[in-house]
């Protein structure tokens, strides 16, 4: 593939043309803050949390799902970018019923790294508090849609890489859902395999495994991720 | 209609607590009741929940007693579970529940009740906290606070955390002991050891200078319930239940804390979120008895270590043979429990099995209900779980001490209502008296934890008009 001219943050750099502007930020160590995205499976730019600006658009653009151009001028941290990035942060606590002190994840989990990165002080918006569910009826796993921000990494993984399609999505806006099958007890699921792979990938405490208490839960994202580099060089 | 005096501790956020004293028309006291006008819920809003999550979210109920929640709610998950956990996981846990004990206690004696011993109970209140110890017994006052520190400190080496502590688990413990913290334990006994023989000391000369009035104070006389273990000895953790009566006759021996429902009944009353509780073949109110750290020494045979058993001869020796009633001798039943906290947490730590690495066993739901008992520092708690096929909590109880406590302690405050108010004129040391018997029965309400100086109370008088014919405020 051959290389391009950019610049990011006003230092010039040379990019494989293809990539996506993360990709290529990543390769220089770049860190721009992100939740839905997942190395290895495809991008959504669902969570918003890795625009960039790139001059000479009034838009912002994700950088996952954006690919970089020639001479294109990328800004990935700004005031205005860190405005954003810490609202939408907040958005996330408010929407659903995030409660760290007794979440299986709690001192394990991107959402609370991430509220530190973005230096969230407190959540300035009202709390929707909604009902939501808790499904426990997988033998080994629970969901609990309280802690659900949406980021669908598990219905990626899932599909992409089981190859099992248990997860999908229902609903818009705030009533938005993870669903089983056809939005039926995850117990009952006729495509779970039980592989683990959403639970590892999960950024939250949302999805957790029955046999770990609290406090015990490590996910092990970085074990998917090898994995789908193990699949690609045997095929 | 007699006239009303309402001692109302208005300026908390939290642990909103008032008393009301009723007057007749003769301005005699005829009534007193504790208000308890929290309502926290944990009852409802865990239903939904999987039941291995409660260990983490109960606790939350109390930052004092956060551990004995935590061990009633394992022990509950672990009967749904039908598990056994490894030894070196159970001595952890007694570890730990002491050294909770400990600390709370000596909030409980240096932080809130010592002010009002040492320093007078008629003393300013601007310095009468731990403060005016500090200042008045430099040492003394130290030691205190070193001795609840003591306490949170063993949590901490052991899980890591002081307070909410995350290492008990269904199955066991998250964490094994490291020798480094071991010893760390081991070399803060001398100091904690000392401070409590000086602290019943202490006591004891207070008891000697004041017979009367520890005599008189709050006498009231009621059944005692507590947990022993199987050879009568004092027992936290585990054991079975004993109750004894107001003359020291054994009522009921070896209840299965399991059957509570059978034996223990609740009353809710109008006036308060407090529930009341009773035995229930005696009924209401023959049935009122009381938990915690005097009524737990009043029925159990024995202590299991050498220097606590000893105090506790002479503790029992107060009694005459029947029980020890007096409210003030709460403060001495704390000592003889801290005391025998501190020997029974190095006994275990020198245990060969505190170091070893297996703590934990693993099952799922094997039961839908669990229930679990254990002695808060307050007295015995329960919690009981009714779990759906998925091991969702359906139905939650808490039997928690402080409610067992509640018709006793109103009983205290008309008690001292009766000796310190009279007519309708209300002077500030005795109102003193009224929150110090409340005070003694230590409730677990964030007024009473109030460290620095008093709790802020309103005292209202009213007519039978219901007009207000004399306000007194303070805090
Ligand atoms: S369950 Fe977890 S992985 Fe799935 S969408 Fe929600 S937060 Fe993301
Ligand atoms: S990581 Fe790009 S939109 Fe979520």
């Amino acid at each position: 593939m051959s290389k391009i001219s950019i610049t990011i943050n006003d230092e010039p750099y040379k990019v494989e043309s293809g990539q996506t502007i993360m990709e290529a930020c990543k390769e220089h160590n770049i860190k721009i803050p992100s939740m839905c995205h997942f190395d290895g499976l495809t991008d959504v730019g669902a969570c918003r949390l890795c625009l960039v600006e790139i001059e000479g658009q009034s838009k912002l653009l994700p950088s996952c799902t954006t690919q970089v151009e020639p001479n294109q001028k990328i800004r990935t941290h700004s005031d205005r970018l860190s405005g954003h990035r810490q609202m939408i942060t907040e958005l996330f606590f408010s929407e659903r019923n995030h409660v760290c002190a007794v979440c299986v994840a709690n001192g394990n989990c991107e959402l609370q790294d991430l509220a530190t990165e973005v230096g969230m002080k407190h959540v300035r918006f009202p709390y929707l508090f909604q009902e939501c569910e808790v499904d426990a009826s997988h033998a080994m796993f629970v969901i609990d849609h309280n802690r659900c921000i949406m980021c669908t990494r598990c219905v990626r993984v899932c599909s992409e890489v089981e190859g099992a399609h248990n997860w999908d999505v229902k609903n818009r806006g705030y009533k938005v859902r993870i669903i089983s099958d056809f939005d039926t007890p995850w117990g009952e699921s006729e495509s779970c395999t039980s592989c683990r792979k959403c639970v590892e990938v999960c950024p939250t405490g949302s999805l957790w495994s029955k046999d770990k208490a609290q406090g015990q839960s490590k996910k092990n994202p970085q074990m998917i991720k090898d994995l789908i580099e193990k699949r690609k060089v045997n095929l | 209609m007699g006239k009303e005096i309402l001692i109302h501790p208005v300026t908390r956020i939290e642990g909103h607590a008032k008393i009301t004293i009723q007057l007749d028309d003769s301005g005699q006291v005829s009534d007193a009741i504790f208000h308890v006008n929290e309502f926290r819920g944990f009852e409802k809003f865990c239903e939904g929940r999987y039941y291995t999550e409660m260990p983490v979210i109960t606790p939350r109920i109390c930052g004092i007693c956060p551990v004995s929640h935590t061990i009633s709610s394992v022990k509950a998950c672990e009967m749904i579970q039908q598990i056994k956990i490894p030894r070196t996981a159970e001595l952890l846990r007694r570890v730990i529940q002491q050294a909770q004990l400990i600390s709370s206690h000596a909030l409980s004696f240096f932080h809130l009740s010592a002010p009002d011993l040492l320093l007078g109970w008629d003393s300013d209140p601007a310095t009468r906290n731990i403060f005016g110890i500090a200042e008045k017994d430099p040492d003394l006052g130290v030691r205190g606070i070193r001795l609840r520190k003591f306490g949170q400190e063993v949590s901490e080496r052991i899980t890591g955390k002081k307070i909410h502590i995350m290492g008990i688990v269904p199955g066991g413990m998250s964490y094994a002991l490291t020798k480094e913290n071991r010893q760390a334990i081991l070399d803060w006994i001398p100091e904690v050891l000392e401070t409590t023989h000086m602290s019943i000391d202490l006591l004891k000369k207070y008891h000697a200078d004041h017979t009367d009035m520890v005599n008189s104070f709050a006498n009231i006389e009621s059944m005692h319930m507590g947990l022993i273990a199987d050879d009568g000895s004092h027992e936290l953790y585990d054991g079975r239940i004993r109750l004894v009566a107001a003359n020291g006759d054994i009522v009921a021996d070896r209840l299965n804390p399991l059957d509570y429902h059978q034996f223990i009944q609740e009353k809710p009353v109008s006036w308060s979120y407090l529930k009341s509780f009773f035995y229930k073949p005696m009924g209401y109110p023959d049935g009122i008895y009381r938990v915690g750290p005097l009524s737990r020494l009043n029925v159990i045979d024995r202590m299991k270590t050498p220097q606590a058993q000893k105090e506790f001869e002479e503790f029992r020796a107060l009694g005459q043979g029947r029980p020890v009633h007096g409210n003030f001798y709460y403060h001495y039943a704390r000592f003889i429990e801290i005391l025998a906290g501190i020997e029974e947490i190095e006994q275990m730590m020198k245990d060969p099995d505190i170091l070893s690495t297996d703590i934990q066993t693993h099952a799922s739901r094997n039961q839908p209900e669990g229930i679990g008992c254990c002695e808060a520092p307050r007295g015995i708690l329960f919690h009981h779980y009714k779990t759906d096929p998925d091991g969702k909590l359906n139905q939650i109880d808490f039997l928690i001490a402080t409610g067992q406590n509640n018709p006793s302690m109103n009983q205290a405050i008309l008690d001292v209502a009766r000796q310190y108010v009279k007519g309708d004129h209300i002077e500030e040391g005795a109102l003193n008296r009224v929150e110090g018997a409340i005070r003694c029965f230590d409730p677990c309400l964030s007024c009473s934890t109030h460290a620095l100086g008093d709790m802020p109370i309103r005292i209202e008088l009213k007519n039978s008009q219901g007009e207000v014919i004399q306000r007194i405020a303070r805090g």
